[in-house]
Parts: C-alpha cells; structure tokens; sequence
C-alpha cells in the first residue's frame, strides 16, 4: 500500500465543518439543513438510502456546488476550490477519457490538482506498478476492465497525496477482493494522516471503517457521531432461555418482550445487568443461557433514520 | 489566479493533444483538399467539352499583300486592347468560286471560323454568324480602315503617373476588404463550430464531475476555447502553407494582384492573426457556451444549423459596412462584438488609422471574457446544478 509522507498536515482543527447546509432543486429540498464536523484525521461515514442526500452534500463540501443557504469550510477555507490541490475526489459516476492511457489519466488528474505532468506522470507510473496494474500503464482506458478503471480513477484521486479524501460510494461495483483492497487502501490513508470521507448505503462498510458516521435520512442529518455513540442510544439486548415458563422471575421481565421460539428477547432494563440476574436466580427461572448484545450499527441506524431507510439500505449487501 | 492559469492549461494541454494528435485530426487538415479535388474534376469534365467564349476567328480570303496589311493593322489593335479580345485573322488565298470556298470556310471546325471576310480592302464583305453591330463586325471595320490608310502616326500625349483618385483608391481597398473579410468569416465558420461539441464528453463520461472539483469551471471553458484555437491554428499553418506554395505555382503575381490595404500588407496581416484569434475567441465562447448547454450529440446537431446562421447573420452586417468605413453602421458593426472583428479589420483595407484596432482589440478580449463568464455560470447553474435556472429551450422536465 501507499507508504506517503502527508505535507504540512494540520491537524488542528476539523477537516470539514458545515453550518446549516440547504441546497434546492427546482422544488425539491435535497439538503435541509446540514450541520457536520469532520475531524482531521478521521474516517468519516456519510451512511444513507440512496436519494438520501449524500452525494449532493459532498459535492456541496467539494465546492462543484453552490448551497442555497448555509456556510461550509473545508481545509481552513471557505471556498472548496481553493484547497482543490489538497483534496482528492472519487465521484459516484467514474469518469475517465476512454482514449486516454491509464497513466495519462491519472497524470491528468493529478495535474489538475497542481502537480507538474512530470512529477504526475512519475507516480502514475508508480502507483499503477504498486497496484498490480504496472502492465497496463500504456493501455487505453476504454481496454481497461471496469474494476480496473475504477481502481485507475481512485490512484488518480490520491495521486497528489491529499489531506482530504472525498470517496462518493467508493465500493459500489467493485468485487469482493477489490472491496477488502479499497478498505485496507482507505485504512492506509488514514494512517499517514489524510481525512477520509466515503459515503456509502453498505452499513457494513462504514461499521467496518469508520470512527464517525453521520446517518442521512431524506436531506437531514439524523445522526452525527462516533459509531459507539450511536449504538449507545440503544440498549443492549438481552437473550434468556429458560427451563421454567412461569414464575416470580416474570416480573423483572419488561412488558414488550417478545419470544422467538423458546427464546426471550428485550431490552437490557436501565438498572443494568446485575439487578436482573439475581431477580432471575432469586425467582427460580431456571437459567439455560443468557446472552446480552451490543446493537450493531444497523439496528442503531433502523432505530435512528427508521424502517423504510434501513429497507432501503438493504438493496445491496457488502461481499 | 495562477492556480485559474494553471486549470485552464492544464485542460487545454489534454484536449489539444486528443485533438491533434488522434487519426480525424489527419482527416481535418486534408478536409480542404476535398473541395480542390471537386473543382479539379469539374474543371476537367467542363474542358472537355466546347469552349464557352473563343476569340472569333475571321477567315480572310485575299491576296497575300492584302492580308499583310489587314494583320498589321490586326496587330495594332491588339497592342491597344487585350489581345484575347482582338478577333483571330487566318489567310486563304482565293479559289474560283468564292461563294463556295466562303461556305467551306464557315462549316470548318478547324479553325472554327466565325466569318469569312472577301472582297480585300477595297469592297470588304464579311459573311457568318456574325451581327451588323457586334463586335466581330465593328473590330474588322477598325481593321479594314487601318489597312486602307497604312501606318497611323502616333501621337504624343503627355502623361502623369498619380496613384490614383480617391474614389478609385477607396473601390480598389474596398476589394481587399471584402475578400479579407470573407476569408476571416469563412475560416472561422469553418473552424468554430467544433467548440459547440466541446463537453459532450466530459459530460457523457462524467469526468466533468472531477474537472468541476478540481478547477473553475471558467478555466475549464478558457482552457478548451484556446485548445481549439490552436488546433485551428495549426490547422491554418498547414493550409495556408500549402496554399501558399500552390498560389505561387499558379499565381506568380501573388499578393501584388489583390490592391494594398490601407495600412499595408504587414500590418494587415498581423491584424488578419489578430481579428482571426479574436473572432474565433468570440464565437468560440457563444458557442462553448450554447453546446455546454446541450447534454447529447443530437441536441448540438439540432444546434449548429442556427448557429451557422446566426454566423452568416452577423457577417452580413459587418459585409454592409465595407466601403464606408466612418459611417454609423461601420461603427455599429465595430461596436457589436461579434461583428467587431470582421468589421475592423476590413477598416484595415480602407482606412490607414492604426489606433482604432488597439481599442478594437482590447474592446473584443473584454467581451471574450464576460461570454466566457456568462457560459461558466450558466454551466454551474443548469448542468452542475448549481442554481435554479435551467436550460431556455427545455420547458419541460426530460
């Protein structure tokens, strides 16, 4: 993987913050009122169904946008397209020349972003080798497989070593292998300092990579934090299996419990884990297995953006 | 601003490269030979058939001391007029009937015989396919007169040489303006409407997305307007090399046959590369700006039509002003930007003022800047989605 050094690395301050973003199409309220804080350093989830608003507020954070109202400062500054050397950006829609070589594409991308076409054209050279793709270097685009392409317009994105990484569904269309490689790759840029932000609708991805999420639902933020953040505002569930149905122990057992087999399933009450035990020895429930779990961050995501996003969510599940 | 300069170059230096060094661009640098090459077979096909115009041959049937002074005479005219004009005397000498000889003579088809003249100088008669006053009759009566009297005596008439009235100076410039013009006109209509098609690439490949959040939008649009610029530019290198050395094969006179322009042939031709850059900027940038618009090669199709037109428009106001380069529409014309360029420099031909073309020049890059702003906003706007606004023609939702 990149082994980089990140110049001038500030790492003071958030990476990102946006105050009150609003952006409307024709009629339509597409951002309503987005306030973030992205954290330098940090790998950040924009986590989202699709329609959800998510790309609209990276493009807004890149700057290829306008908001309709609110202020964003990316990198320190307030106009996007001043930092543009600093940041790197993987669009939902790839996008190359197809009659461009793959080392040219990359180059130019990376010239875009202020290296001269020398400089450019040497690291293409070496990322293209670093990522098993040294062969096709001089090999038009449009020869390319799609998940070699995509893997080219991701090299284009960091060729110029950015402090910030802007990844619009980085993992969509990509195979399984080519998935755990993009994850280790956005691991790797995070460890030599760069700030990630990826949006995705796969809650396994984000869970997997991220520090912080902000959950999108219908233009709003629904939920901006740590992922542990947002699995604490659920209660852990408990799983009790037990010889005897009935029993003094009943009472200790919150009213909306349901069963799944022989198996009860509620909520941890507020008093805690131990408090429940001994009402269950005490009341002579005959404990067979008992099991409390933490929410994942899909059950923290359904409680918090709701059914219909998390039904949503599910058209596409990670490999 | 550097990093604007930096984006703009950096686009211009990729789509100058696809231009010129992909297969078409060969295509395009020999696209002018296809309309030689049609000339050429017409040319050929209509030699080979009659000739339009000949000069009238006059068979002359007369003893051979007749005829020596009937050309003499002949030859006189022809250093008067031009020789091509003159009719084409060819000697008989006379055989018993001379009825029937005369009516050999005209159905001869070589030489092609227009009439035959009979009865020498003395009682002449001309018999063809010729009219009492045409010109083939009243040159032979200048002939016959001449030949009669001899050698006439020349006449001294004191000359002085003038450069010429006004009137005829500013008919003569008038030319050279209006072939200046068309030329200008027609090679940027020529090379221009490439620009309308500019971003249906980025478009259709959605690499727009990465451009738009890597430079402004105005240095993508300034680096593809002179990308193609310097296409074409390379373009009118090779053409106007190759015409160059082709009009000098055919044309030994060269420039000297076109009349002088007003400021002089330098000065013209460094303001024919000005007004060439300056008009290609102008509709470049409409252009750029109305194809960024469309989102499918069909809608820039649909498009070129109107723009052509609106180009053949605009040329026809600045083609309205040649000849009266102070008048108010003259200064309309200069005024109006994209007629400006056209306008000017067919001012070059006529009138000798220099500092007009500066102003001129200045006035033309300030307009190419504000279209080119005018189309990156519109561009951010209704593509990008920057804003409300969407696309005039499109009044309803695709």
């Amino acid at each position: 993987m990149l082994q980089q050094v990140q110049p001038n690395l500030v790492t003071t301050g958030p990476a990102v913050e946006a105050i009150d973003l609003v952006k409307e199409f024709d009629a339509t309220r597409a951002v309503d009122g987005v306030s973030l804080t992205v954290p330098a350093g940090s790998i950040y989830g924009l986590l989202g169904p699709n329609g959800a608003g998510k790309t609209t507020i990276l493009r807004i954070l890149l700057g290829i946008i306008d908001p309709s109202s609110g202020t964003r400062r990316v990198l320190g500054r307030e106009r996007p397209l001043e930092a543009a050397g600093e940041i790197g950006y993987l669009p939902e829609e790839r996008g190359l020349y197809p009659a461009m070589y793959a080392r040219e594409a990359i180059a130019f991308m990376g010239a875009l972003r202020g290296l001269t076409l020398r400089e450019a054209r040497r690291r293409a050279d070496s990322l293209l080798k670093e990522h098993g793709l040294g062969d096709w270097a001089k090999k038009p685009i449009r020869t390319l497989s799609k998940g070699m392409a995509q893997t080219v317009q991701l090299l284009g994105s960091i060729i110029h070593r950015p402090r910030l990484i802007v990844l619009d569904e980085p993992f969509s269309g990509l195979d399984a292998i080519n998935q755990a490689r993009l994850e280790e790759l956005i691991r790797s840029e995070a460890r030599n300092g760069a700030t990630i932000i990826f949006s995705t609708h796969v809650i396994a991805h984000a869970e997997r990579l991220c520090e912080r999420v902000a959950i999108i639902a219908k233009g709003k933020v629904a939920f901006d934090g740590r992922v542990d953040e947002a699995r604490a505002r659920l209660r852990p569930i408990v799983r009790l299996r037990t010889r005897e149905r009935g029993g003094a122990w009943r009472s200790a057992i919150p009213a909306d419990a349901r069963t799944e087999g022989d198996t009860l399933v509620f909520e941890l009450p507020g008093s805690g884990p131990e408090p429940l035990l001994k009402a269950l020895i005490d009341g002579g429930a005959g404990i067979e297995s008992l099991a409390i779990e933490r929410p994942g961050l899909h059950e923290a995501f359904v409680a918090i953006a709701g059914e219909a996003a998390a039904a949503a969510m599910g058209e596409e599940k990670p490999q | 601003m550097k990093r604007f300069l930096r984006g703009a170059f950096v686009i211009a230096r990729r789509d100058f490269s696809a231009t010129v060094l992909s297969k078409t661009f060969l295509f395009f640098l020999i696209g002018p030979l296809f309309p030689l090459l049609i000339g050429g077979v017409f040319a050929g096909v209509s030699a080979s058939g009659p000739p339009r115009s000949e000069q009238p041959v006059v068979a002359v049937i007369a003893s051979p001391s007749e005829f020596a002074r009937l050309s003499a005479a002949r030859e006189h005219l022809a250093d008067a007029l031009d020789e091509g004009t003159v009719v084409e005397l060819v000697p008989f000498a006379p055989e018993g009937d001379l009825a029937r000889q005369a009516k050999g003579l005209l159905g001869s088809a070589d030489p092609p015989v227009r009439a035959v003249l009979t009865g020498g100088i003395v009682e002449p008669r001309l018999t063809g396919s010729v009219h009492h006053n045409g010109s083939t009759v009243r040159q032979m009566q200048l002939i016959v007169a001449e030949a009669r009297t001899g050698e006439p005596k020349p006449v001294h008439v004191d000359v002085t040489s003038v450069e010429g009235s006004p009137v005829l100076l500013a008919n003569e410039r008038a030319i050279t303006a209006k072939i200046g013009q068309f030329l200008l006109f027609f090679l940027t209509i020529l090379l221009s409407g490439m620009l309308l098609s500019q971003l249906i690439e980025e478009k259709s490949n959605k690499i727009i997305e990465v451009i738009a959040a890597a430079v402004p939008i105005d240095a993508l649009f300034v680096g593809k307007l002179f990308a193609m610029l310097a296409a074409s530019v390379v373009g009118l290198i090779v053409w106007t090399s190759a015409g160059a050395a082709l009009v000098a094969s055919l044309n030994p006179g060269g420039l000297s046959s076109v009349p002088a322009p007003a400021v002089g042939w330098p000065t013209f031709l460094a303001l024919a590369i000005a007004y060439f850059g300056m008009n290609y900027l102008l509709f470049g940038s409409v252009f750029l700006t109305i194809g960024a618009q469309a989102s499918t090669a069909r809608e820039v199709q649909t498009l070129s039509m109107p723009a052509t037109f609106g180009q053949v428009l605009i040329f026809g106001f600045a083609a309205a002003t040649i000849g009266a380069p102070d008048s108010t529409a003259a200064l309309a014309a200069a005024i109006f930007p994209l007629s400006s360029p056209m306008a000017m420099f067919a001012r070059a031909a006529e009138s000798p003022e220099l500092w007009p073309h500066f102003i001129a020049l200045a006035w033309q890059a300030v307009w190419v800047a504000l279209i080119l702003r005018l189309g990156a906003g519109l561009f951010r706007r209704t593509v990008l989605k920057s804003g409300p606004a969407r696309p005039l023609w499109r009044l309803r939702k695709a």
